[in-house]
């Protein structure tokens, strides 16, 4: 009786197991969660095509283990007529039995291994494919700086990638550096990660195949604000791309309606660790805020670039974000008006 | 045991004082094995406590229960505690224990290295916990470290981690990896040199044979640990530039340093579950282990290999495809003896006659989550699948699988199983099915959803998400089954507590076993055996119940 209540909960157990594996790949995937089993660029898919398999061999040898082990419980639970006291047979082993459990997990590992490797070599590419469009990453804690190299800007945190004229894929080889220590370059739906190694290069290989926007984040812990250290990628459309590329390269808007906020900035140390193309403003310590306003998200992700967040995050970032490296300036509320007027030009 | 009832009241507080002093002054492998399980045990509280916080944090997306800095200094604490002052002292406190008792001699070979090892361990989790009101330094700077367990540098120098936080962890660590070491050599030569007549290398039950390799690797894995914490003092404090990038270190050098001893470090602790259950399921199942030689061989294969396999804790760090390649096949071969030996412990049931006891029930929960780490950690070892997961929560989940669904759930089975030995009382059986069916949902609600949370993209070791990742599900699942968790170790404590003082008396030998420490009384006397053992077999006591029968006539 006991015996099989203890099976029937041990089944419940394993399908709650096998449920809870499933289930998110069953959901209509909302295409915004950073879900490996919603590939939309080339290595992820080969990712996933590795970890089908290897999943599939693993749940056959799970299913086939557990139940064994259930079976035997069930089947060799000692009976009451055999509390006597008396043993049942002796085995000691058997040589065939344990050379055949030796030798077939080294054929099953075997093969793994091959199309493992395989797939470690197509992916981990130490040249960039013709045609990349190539961009180096540096990892700050806790932001991403964005260097766009030959077309002559920098930005943070939002990587924008094009497809090929025809809507195609088209790879994007990231150079990964840190500026300080450990980071990770993780956006599941584009590839695996790639560490960011203070004193190192490393690169990253992208092909995305779909226009959207994926997110991801810093994958190695960095300190403090770790969890607030997000990226964002969105994949245009070439025309789309050319449109942002054209803006980016510009510098930055000079209205005359916000010459006090822009004043009072330049003044300030702002500019001590921020650049703002085109003015006094050369730091290179915080993101480059050239193109702020053609930005989403403020403090790599922690809040959203709106016009009320803004003026919280000049007021006191340690608000949103505490202890990222940026202080409170101790500004007058007029001043911080003034200098959020200013920002908000900056599109 | 028991003070006399009509004890006068101004002496009744001497005894209890000479007692304590008995237990601070002792040598004896068995009172010293008891300090280090409890020691772990109160350790095990305390790491369970500080998961118990993060977990209230990561319930729900945007939570502001804890700080970021707070929350980073518990998953430092919660990890260090759970692997050098959770993991080590038990498995080192069981294996002394049990040891001597299981070769038949009265003591380890040096009985004072002994002591000096247990006090070094003490020592280094009371520094390592310090730091939570040490550990400030200069302008308050600091409070308990927070750089993760396995302190990836350059985060560990003086730029990163100000105060004297990280110095607390470092010399935490230092110090009680000495006494790893010294009771790792004290249990080679105990097992080398002191085993009772009869019992070759091939008579030693499989317990003593596991946990001789277990000292080997600690002899061999602790020291370059030991190097790495020294040089990371000079870093910190001497201006030098090992791992410091700015000064022309490296940071991979700690993390190649580090996994060199931290994947030995993970069979260190893993080794133990197997020397438990390979006692535990024959004596339930009231058959000889199956298959001996191979699991011995096993042993020594997985204690040869895990030395070669520490890349893999560094697959996305950027080495060479060649370097992935090779690492990657070191790691999928140690899964053939690990494979072993699961086949050989169910073959051992089969044919059997189950008594579903605790300690069996624990043994099972045991296999059947292993096997799920077991696999989980095959799946990370394929390079491009660990890209995605690696430093995941899929990852969180795999280790937990390992180390608690297997390392600790068989702590409880070898806790029920030789608490009658050590105290002479039995635990209670009906509280420790509670227990243990609490902590079997608990536990497979917690780590199982990690798995998926991984998987969706979540890292380990942030302190809060935003709503817009979707995870909220998975987490809240994983918190809620901290509760259950929770009330199982609690049922756990009153169980001990309970049983020490009005538990059945055990007898010598009250699950009818075979090995030797069986045959002496409970509690053993401190020379454990009155006329020194000769034994034929690997089961002595089974020669002696069936004469007509012995084993020795079939080894």
């Amino acid at each position: 009786m006991t015996a099989r209540v203890i099976a029937i909960a041990w089944a419940l157990g394993l399908f709650v197991v096998h449920a809870a594996m499933a289930a998110p790949i069953c959901a209509p995937g909302q295409p915004e969660m950073p879900s490996m089993f919603l590939p939309r660029s080339e290595p992820a898919e080969i990712i996933l095509d590795i970890t089908w398999l290897v999943t599939g061999i693993c749940a056959v040898i799970f299913v086939i283990m557990e139940g064994l082990i259930i079976w035997a419980i069930i089947r060799y639970r000692q009976r009451r007529s055999e509390a006597d006291g008396s043993e049942p047979p002796q085995v000691y082993g058997s040589n065939p039995i344990e050379l055949a459990w030796t030798v077939i997990p080294l054929l099953i590992v075997f093969i793994l291994f091959l199309v493992s490797a395989r797939g470690i070599f197509e992916i981990d590419k130490q040249e960039p494919p013709p045609g990349s469009l190539e961009v180096t990453v540096v990892g700050h804690r806790w932001w991403w700086e964005f260097d766009y190299g030959e077309l002559g800007f920098v930005t943070a945190n939002e990587l924008h990638v094009p497809l090929t004229k025809d809507g195609e894929a088209q790879s994007v080889f990231l150079t990964l550096e840190s500026a300080d220590v450990l980071h990770s370059f993780w956006v599941p739906q584009l590839a695996g990660k790639k560490d960011v190694v203070p004193g190192r290069v490393n690169h990253l290989w992208l092909k995305p195949r779909q226009m959207g926007t994926y997110v991801g984040q810093c994958a190695e812990y960095c300190g403090n604000q770790h969890a607030n250290m997000l990226i964002t990628v969105y994949v245009h459309s070439e025309e789309d791309f050319d449109k942002w590329v054209a803006n980016q390269q510009r510098d930055a808007v000079e209205d005359a309606a916000v010459a006090d906020g822009r004043d009072i900035f330049m003044r300030t140390a702002c500019i001590n660790c921020h650049t703002i193309r085109g003015t006094v403003a050369d730091g290179t310590f915080a993101p480059d805020l050239t193109h702020l306003m053609s930005r989403n998200v403020l403090g790599a992700g922690a809040a959203a670039n709106t016009p009320d967040r803004l003026r919280e995050w000049v007021w006191d970032p340690q608000n949103i974000k505490p202890g990222c490296d940026m202080p409170s300036m101790k500004l007058s509320h007029d001043d911080t008006d003034r200098i959020c007027a200013y920002l908000e030009t900056l599109k | 045991m028991t003070a006399a009832p009509e004890t006068p009241r101004l002496l009744a507080n001497a005894p209890a004082l000479s007692k304590l002093h008995q237990w601070v002054v002792t040598v004896d492998h068995k009172k010293l094995g008891l300090m280090y399980i409890m020691s772990g045990l109160v350790f095990f509280i305390i790491g369970g406590l500080e998961a118990v916080m993060m977990r209230w944090q990561l319930a729900w997306s945007d939570m502001g229960v804890l700080m970021p800095d707070e929350f980073n200094r518990l998953f430092t604490m919660h990890g260090t505690t759970m692997v050098f002052f959770v993991g080590m002292p038990i498995l080192l406190g069981s294996a002394n224990y049990l040891v001597p008792l299981m070769i038949g001699t009265r003591d380890m070979a040096f009985p004072r290295l002994n002591a000096f090892g247990f006090w070094l361990f003490l020592l280094g989790g009371l520094l390592l916990y310090f730091s939570y009101f040490g550990g400030q330094g200069l302008y308050g700077m600091g409070s308990a470290p927070d750089v993760g367990w396995f302190a990836y540098a350059p985060l560990t120098e003086r730029t990163f981690s100000r105060g004297h936080s990280t110095d607390y962890w470092i010399l935490g660590l230092l110090v009680s990896g000495f006494g790893s070491i010294a009771t790792g050599i004290n249990l080679v030569a105990t097992t080398l040199c002191m085993r009772c007549k009869g019992m070759s290398l091939m008579k030693m039950p499989l317990f003593v044979w596991i946990m001789l390799i277990d000292a080997i690797l600690i002899v061999i894995a602790m020291p370059p640990l030991a190097a790495s914490q020294v040089m990371l003092l000079f870093d910190r404090s001497l201006g030098a530039h090992f791992f410091d990038v700015q000064g022309g270190g490296s940071a991979v050098l700690w993390q190649n340093l580090f996994w060199f001893f931290g994947h030995p470090e993970v069979y260190i602790l893993i080794l133990p579950a197997f020397a438990f259950v390979s006692e535990i399921i024959p004596v339930f199942c009231r058959k000889v282990i199956f298959g001996y030689p191979l699991m011995v061989a096993a042993t020594v294969a997985i204690g040869f290999i895990s030395m070669g396999v520490w890349v893999h804790h560094m697959f996305s760090v950027g080495l060479s495809p060649a370097v992935n390649t090779a690492f990657m096949a070191s790691t999928m071969l140690i899964a053939v003896p690990t494979g072993i030996k699961m086949f050989n412990w169910v073959a051992t049931m089969y044919g059997g006659r189950i008594r579903l006891h605790t300690p069996m029930l624990f043994s099972i929960g045991f296999l059947v989550q292993f096997l799920f780490g077991g696999l989980t950690g095959i799946m990370l070892a394929v390079v491009p699948f660990d890209w995605q997961v690696s430093d995941s929560y899929f990852v969180v989940g795999h280790f937990h699988y390992v180390l608690f669904g297997g390392l600790v759930f068989t702590i409880f089975a070898a806790i029920f199983y030789w608490f009658p030995k050590a105290s002479g009382k039995m635990l209670s059986e009906k509280l420790g099915k509670w227990q243990f069916w609490l902590l079997l949902i608990g536990f497979n609600l917690t780590f199982g959803p990690m798995h998926v949370s991984g998987m969706l993209g979540m890292p380990r070791r942030i302190y809060t998400y935003h709503a817009d990742r979707g995870w909220e599900f998975w987490n809240l699942l994983t918190s809620i089954g901290v509760i259950f968790q929770v009330l199982a170790v609690a049922f756990f404590a009153y169980n001990v507590i309970r049983s020490l003082r009005k538990g059945k008396p055990a007898g010598d030998d009250p699950w009818d076993a075979w090995t030797l420490e069986w045959s002496t009384t409970s509690p053993p006397p401190a020379w454990n055996y009155d006329v020194d053992p000769e034994v034929r077999s690997r089961r002595p006591l089974w020669d002696k119940k069936h004469p007509e029968d012995p084993d020795w006539k079939y080894e």
